[in-house]
C-alpha cells in the first residue's frame, strides 16, 4: 500500500479537531469528508489526495465516540493513520468498520519520516518502506484480534472462531 | 478477579478471565442517541446493500434511545435526524425512546442513572464515549461507535479485550469545598489523557464510600477523558437505595474477589484535595485554582452529563444564593427529571434571581453544536468534561474545566475563583 505522508507533528490529535462537534449531525460521508480536520489544519481538504497516509504522535483519535472521526478521514481519501498511539474508540472504529488502518510506529519512523515522503505499507512483514528517503521501519504487528477483522474487512464481515 | 473482570467472564460465559483475553460479551443494555443513532441506521442501510439482514433487532426491550445532543432541534438537518430516530424506533419496537417535549428527556448518560435504566453487574454499551458514566452503578458500562452498536443491535454481543485495571483509592473524605469533579481532574492531571488508555479505571477507599452515587458518576464519567475503556466502582447500598427509589428491582451485585488484581494503585488523601481546574485545551492540563491565571471570563456554563446533576445544581445554588453573576451564565439541568426537582426545592429561583440563563436539558454547547457556543477568543469556564480547540466554538476560543462549585464563584467574579475566597 503506497501513498504520501501528510505529518502532523503533535499529539493528542483529538476527535474535536479531526471533525468539529457541529457537523456530528451530518451523516452524509462525502459531506463530512469536506470537513475533515477543520479545527487543525483548514488546507487538509484542498492538499488531500486519495490514497495519502496521516502521520502523527501520540493517543491519535482521544475523545468523542463519532465515527464521524475516520469516516471523514477515510472518505477524504486516507488509507492509513500511523501514530505512535491510539485512543481505543478511534482504533476500533477504523478497524471494525473498515475505514482505514490505523498503524502503530516507533520513535524512529514518527521522527524520520517527514511530510510529502512516499511510503509503502507492508502489511505483511510489519515493515514501512520510506520510498523517499529509502529507509525502512518497523510497524507494531495488529494483534490476533484486529489482524483477523482486517482481513475480513470489517466487524460484520469477520467470523468469530 | 476484579469487577470489571467478573462481570466480563460472566458475560461471556467463561469461568475466569484474565486482562488482554478477547472474549465476546453478552450485552445487557444499549443506548443510541440523536447522534450515534442516525449513524447506526446509515451502518444498517450499508448491511442492507450488502444483503445483511437487518430486519429486526436482537432484543429491543434492551435497547433505549436518548434525543439529546442537538434538542431543542437546532437546525433542519438536526430536525430530520429527530424524525430518522423516531421512524427507528418504530420500526424496530423500541419503546424506551425519552422524546424531548414529552415528558422525562436528558442526556443520555443521565438517564442511565436517573430512569434507572442500567443495574449493577451488567454489561452496557453506548454509542456515546462517555457511556463510562454508568460504570459508578457497579456495572460494566463503555462507549461505542456506530459500527459496533449496529453489531450489537443486531447480534446481543461484542468483542472486547478483557483491560488491565488502575484502582484509585481515596482515603477519607473530601473537603467541603471540593467535589468529586476535582479529584477526577486531579487524577487525570497525575496520569495524562492517555493514562487510562484501553484500561479499566476503578475508584475504591473510604473517601468513595463516603462519596453520593452522584458523585461517583462524576468520576466515571471522566475516565473516558484518560482513555479509559470502562470506569468503575464497587457497588454499595447507596447504589441499590438509589436505583431501588428510581423503580429498579431485582438488583443483584457483583464484587471483586478478596484477592483481585490491579496493575497499579494509585493512593489519595482526601484532605489534601483542592478545587481545581483543567486549563486550556486539555483536561491533563490541571492547576490549583487558587495558581490559576488571572483571565478575564465571558461564560460560566454548568451543564452536561458531567457537571449538571442535581448535586451539582444544589452546589451552584448553594454559592449564587443571595449572589448576582458578572458574567453571562448558562444552567441547563441534564435531565427533565433533575430540572423538575431544581424547580420544587427553589434552585431555579436563586440562578434565576442570581441573572443566570436556565435552559433546557441539552448536550449542545459542551459540545460546541448548539444553543451556547463561544465566540471567538471568548473564555469560558465549564461544569463539562472536554476542552480541546473548538470543543465548545469557535477553535480560538478557551474552555477552563472545573466543578460547579468553582463554576459558579468564577460566575460571580468574572475571575476564575476558588468558593472560599468569595466574599
Amino acid at each position: 500500500m503506497k501513498g504520501n505522508v501528510i505529518k502532523y507533528a503533535r499529539d493528542n490529535i483529538d476527535t474535536d479537531v479531526i471533525i468539529p462537534g457541529q457537523y456530528l449531525k451530518v451523516h452524509d460521508y462525502a459531506e463530512l469528508a469536506t470537513h475533515a480536520m477543520e479545527g487543525l489544519d483548514p488546507d487538509f481538504h484542498s492538499k488531500v489526495k486519495e490514497g495519502d497516509f496521516i502521520l502523527s504522535g501520540r493517543n491519535f483519535g482521544c475523545g468523542s465516540s463519532r465515527e464521524h472521526a475516520p469516516i471523514a478521514l477515510s472518505h477524504s481519501g486516507i488509507k492509513a493513520v500511523l501514530a505512535l498511539s491510539f485512543a481505543r474508540i478511534f482504533y476500533r472504529n477504523a478497524v471494525d468498520g473498515a475505514f482505514l488502518l490505523p498503524i502503530e510506529i516507533d520513535q524512529d519512523a514518527y521522527s524520520d519520516i517527514s511530510e510529502g515522503d512516499q511510503i509503502d505499507i507492508d502489511i505483511k512483514a510489519n515493515q514501512i518502506n520510506n520510498l523517499t528517503k529509502n529507509k525502512s521501519y518497523k510497524m507494531k504487528p495488529f494483534s490476533e484480534i484486529i489482524g483477523k477483522i482486517i482481513e475480513a474487512g470489517g466487524l460484520f464481515k469477520y467470523k468469530p472462531d | 478477579m476484579n469487577i470489571t473482570e467478573k462481570i466480563l467472564a460472566r458475560a461471556s460465559g467463561r469461568q475466569k478471565v484474565s486482562p488482554d483475553d478477547v472474549i465476546f460479551a453478552n450485552v445487557d443494555k444499549v443506548m443510541v442517541h440523536d447522534v450515534s443513532g442516525p449513524g447506526v441506521i446509515k451502518v444498517f442501510d450499508k448491511l442492507k446493500k450488502q444483503g445483511i439482514n437487518v430486519d429486526k433487532l436482537w432484543d429491543p426491550t434492551k435497547v433505549w434511545v436518548a434525543e439529546d445532543h442537538f434538542v431543542p432541534s437546532a437546525d433542519k438537518v438536526s430536525a430530520e435526524n429527530i424524525v430518522k430516530l423516531s421512524n427507528f424506533t418504530k420500526q424496530y419496537g423500541i419503546e424506551k425512546h425519552f422524546k424531548y417535549g414529552m415528558g422525562q428527556y436528558g442526556i443520555c448518560h443521565t438517564l442511565s442513572h436517573e430512569e434507572a435504566l442500567v443495574l449493577p453487574g451488567e454489561v452496557y454499551v453506548g454509542g456515546d464515549s462517555h457511556t463510562n458514566t454508568t460504570g459508578a452503578l457497579g456495572s460494566f458500562a463503555c462507549g461505542l461507535g456506530h459500527t459496533d452498536v449496529a453489531y450489537v443491535l443486531l447480534n446481543g454481543k461484542i468483542w472486547f479485550k478483557v483491560p488491565q485495571t488502575l484502582y484509585f483509592k481515596l482515603n477519607g473524605k473530601l473537603p467541603e469545598h471540593v467535589m468529586a469533579k476535582d479529584f477526577i481532574l486531579k487524577i487525570i492531571g497525575d496520569i495524562t489523557t492517555e493514562g487510562g488508555a484501553y484500561k479499566t479505571m476503578q475508584f475504591g477507599g473510604s473517601g468513595i464510600t463516603e462519596m453520593s452515587v452522584e458523585s461517583r458518576l462524576t468520576m466515571c464519567n471522566m475516565t473516558t477523558e484518560a482513555g479509559a475503556k470502562n470506569g468503575i466502582v464497587e457497588p454499595d447500598q447507596k447504589v441499590v437505595d438509589y436505583l431501588t427509589s428510581r423503580g429498579a428491582t431485582n438488583i443483584s451485585l457483583v464484587h471483586g474477589d478478596d484477592d483481585a488484581q490491579y496493575e497499579k494503585i494509585y493512593e489519595y488523601e482526601g484532605s489534601e484535595m483542592e478545587p481545581l481546574v483543567a486549563k486550556p485545551f486539555s483536561p491533563e492540563n490541571i492547576s490549583i485554582v487558587r495558581e490559576a491565571p488571572s483571565v478575564e471570563l465571558d461564560k460560566s456554563y454548568i451543564g452536561s452529563c458531567t457537571g449538571a446533576k442535581y448535586e451539582d445544581l444544589v452546589a451552584a445554588a448553594k454559592i449564587l444564593k443571595g449572589r448576582k453573576v458578572k458574567i453571562r451564565t448558562e444552567i441547563l439541568p441534564a435531565s427533565i427529571s433533575i430540572y423538575k426537582r431544581a424547580m420544587e426545592n427553589g434552585l431555579l429561583t436563586i440562578f434565576l434571581d442570581a441573572g443566570a440563563t436556565v435552559g433546557p436539558p441539552t448536550c449542545g454547547a459542551c459540545c460546541g453544536a448548539h444553543m451556547g457556543v463561544l465566540a471567538k477568543d471568548e473564555i469560558c469556564i465549564s461544569t463539562t468534561n472536554r476542552n480541546f480547540p473548538g470543543r465548545m466554538g469557535h477553535v480560538e476560543s478557551q474552555t477552563y474545566l472545573s466543578s460547579p462549585l468553582v463554576a459558579a464563584a468564577s460566575a460571580v467574579t468574572g475571575k476564575i475563583t476558588d468558593p472560599r475566597d468569595l466574599k
